[in-house]
């Protein structure tokens, strides 16, 4: 194919200049304090605390990642969270499904009033304390299913995942299917879920990290420690600064007992985003498709 | 036997068109009931106990069955010498969200969008991304880390150029500085990904004959490129305005301390304090649903200024 290139202007060669070199800086702030925690996690807390480290770690140590594997609770912390992310997540995608079939079937004769009854919650809902009191009526309370069930499903993503279902399978699939005798249930099972992997890879991907990194909901319904999620334990260490009762003896001096106290710190960040931080750069391309098929119908 | 040939598709045809009612298709009830059962339980049951509002709870007789107090925890809310407080914290930090970090994301898009080398551009876009994806607990530590106290690291730098450590974290009036600045670096590049969506559904024909026309890049991007996601820019910004009041207090409670509470208690964290702590169950949710009334007062009015101004709005 033969294109008629026009020349770039040297005005035009100035802006594009620019316009790289803000770029470069923007992501160059975002980068940096990513990769400074883990050079920072490696390395020495005194030269940390003075402001001498850079990118390269610094008198190179794994003491702080030792002290983190050594404590239990942060296995604990991990096990939980993996738990909760599993199962909550199986129940946020089966739930999500079976909504946004029935919304994206042309002959569901109660898809408009579905649809309103579903939006009016994005708008308005009943408040905190409202929905405490249900989760301690429903007997959830301090059970991992006061962090699955009350977020079973977004709505933001139902219709993401309705607008998906509507603009990939044709309705004459269904009728075909139909005139064979299959059913709608039929239908769900044989067309519908093999072709919406691309779409629940996404809604798996949203979901799982909602999971993963929420602490909120485990913070005001779970009493035992034991069910607590890792993010709780990070928030002891890293915002209300007791790491020294999960992390230490007390035979130590004070000053270390802050130098490792600051160690952990970084080391905790990295070991509780490892999984997050290794998944993300081959899995980024499904979070920006899903933000693309819901910008598509905002 | 030529009727017959065309009764026989004829009698498939009938029974579909039929099948908009209920009766001909109850199998779609097993994916829905569960789903609306959800959606009473969890979404309008809590809508139920927001009476307790109007209501003294009483522990004993629960939601329905405590005695009514008509506004007596609004009109305790409206005194509270909090209240001022309160609320002009939760709409400077609003503010200032909506009007620094909004426009951010667009400008980041229409940058990425003339990026020419697709591998490049790919690399910078997935590192924009991936700070929305750190946790808030680790999200906030690492704002403890990096600005908190005199040997963070912000601070060494800040010392050796001579400016003296600034306590961001502990002196209310950079609070909500500090809170807009490390949400512009969380979720900018995240935020972009809309705009970059509806870039991507710009014609090149229109590149194509502006620049045949003489039109500089700057010239096209505001002449080609803006008008054209100026429907996405609306409809995110009134979304945003719905979203205001709400704010991310997962966060701001994880970033308050005794010394900038001053400044960074606003109506969603002090509703969460006044209910689950204190156990003020009536109150709080008073100060909830107050909270909630401005935000869909706030959504219906931008929604209105943008159908009155452009062609796009939410409904």
């Amino acid at each position: 194919m033969h294109s008629y290139k026009i020349r770039e202007s040297s005005s035009d060669r100035m802006f594009m200049f620019i316009t790289y070199i803000l770029i470069a800086i923007l992501v160059l702030i975002i980068l940096y304090p990513l990769l400074y925690i883990v050079s920072a996690s490696f390395s020495d807390p005194k030269l940390v605390i003075s402001g001498k480290i850079g990118l390269i770690p610094k008198g190179f140590n794994i003491e702080a990642y030792q002290r983190v594997f050594a404590n239990p609770e942060i296995w604990i912390g991990y096990r939980n969270t993996i738990l909760y992310t599993i199962v909550g997540t199986f129940f946020n995608i089966a739930l999500t499904m079976m909504g946004a079939y029935p919304l994206a079937r042309k002959d569901f004769p109660w898809r408009r009033l579905c649809m309103i009854f579903f939006t009016i919650t994005m708008f308005f809902s009943g408040g905190l304390v409202p929905m405490y009191l249900l989760v301690k009526n429903l007997g959830l309370y301090n059970s991992m299913w006061a962090l699955i069930l009350p977020t079973a499903i977004n709505v933001y993503n139902m219709i993401v995942a309705r607008t998906f279902l509507e603009s990939t399978i044709d309705e004459q699939i269904y009728e075909s299917a139909h005139i064979d005798g299959c059913g709608n249930i039929r239908a769900f099972f044989a067309i519908v879920l093999p072709l919406s992997a691309p779409i629940i890879a996404v809604l798996v991907l949203f979901y799982a990290v909602f999971h993963w990194n929420s602490y909120f909901e485990a913070m005001i319904y779970l009493k035992d420690r034991s069910l607590y999620p890792l993010q709780l334990f990070l928030r002891e260490i890293l915002v209300m600064n007791q790491s020294d009762n999960i992390m230490m003896d007390s035979i130590e001096m004070d000053t270390s007992k802050f130098l490792i106290a600051e160690g952990v710190k970084y080391a905790v960040i990295i070991v509780s985003s490892i999984p997050v931080l290794m998944l993300y750069p081959f899995l980024q391309k499904y979070f920006v498709k899903g933000m693309m098929i819901g910008a598509l119908k905002g | 036997m030529h009727i017959g040939k065309n009764a026989a598709p004829a009698s498939i045809q009938v029974p579909y068109k039929k099948r908009f009612r209920m009766r001909n298709n109850w199998d779609y009830l097993i994916f829905i009931v569960p789903v609306i059962l959800y959606f009473l339980i969890f979404c309008y049951g809590p809508m139920y106990g927001v009476q307790l509002a109007f209501k003294r709870f009483n522990p004993i007789h629960g939601i329905t069955s405590s005695p009514w107090i008509g506004l007596d925890n609004f009109q305790r809310l409206f005194d509270s010498f909090q209240f001022g407080r309160i609320l002009t914290n939760t709409l400077v930090i609003n503010l200032m969200k909506t009007f620094i970090s909004f426009p951010i994301p667009i400008i980041l898009a229409l940058m990425f969008n003339e990026m020419k080398r697709e591998k490049l551009k790919k690399t910078f876009q997935t590192i924009t991304y991936a700070p929305y994806f750190i946790s808030t607990v680790v999200f906030v530590g690492m704002i403890n880390l990096f600005l908190g106290g005199e040997s963070s690291y912000i601070n060494n730098i800040l010392d050796t150029l001579g400016f003296g450590p600034i306590p961001f974290l502990t002196d209310p009036k950079y609070f909500s500085s500090v809170y807009v600045g490390t949400d512009i670096w969380r979720n900018c590049g995240w935020n972009s990904i809309i705009f970059i969506a509806a870039l991507s559904a710009v014609d090149p024909q229109l590149h194509e004959s502006a620049q045949i026309d003489g039109a500089s890049r700057l010239k096209r991007i505001i002449h080609v490129n803006l008008p054209a996601i100026l429907p996405t820019i609306i409809i995110t910004f009134i979304l945003q305005l719905g979203k205001m009041m709400t704010l991310s207090y997962e966060r701001i409670l994880l970033m308050q301390n005794s010394l900038n509470i001053e400044a960074s208690e606003v109506i969603s964290t002090y509703a969460y304090k006044v209910g689950l702590i204190n156990m003020d169950y009536g109150f709080s949710t008073a100060v909830g649903l107050f909270n909630n009334v401005i935000n869909i007062v706030l959504l219906l009015a931008a929604n209105k200024l943008a159908k009155q101004y452009s062609s796009s709005s939410l409904f």
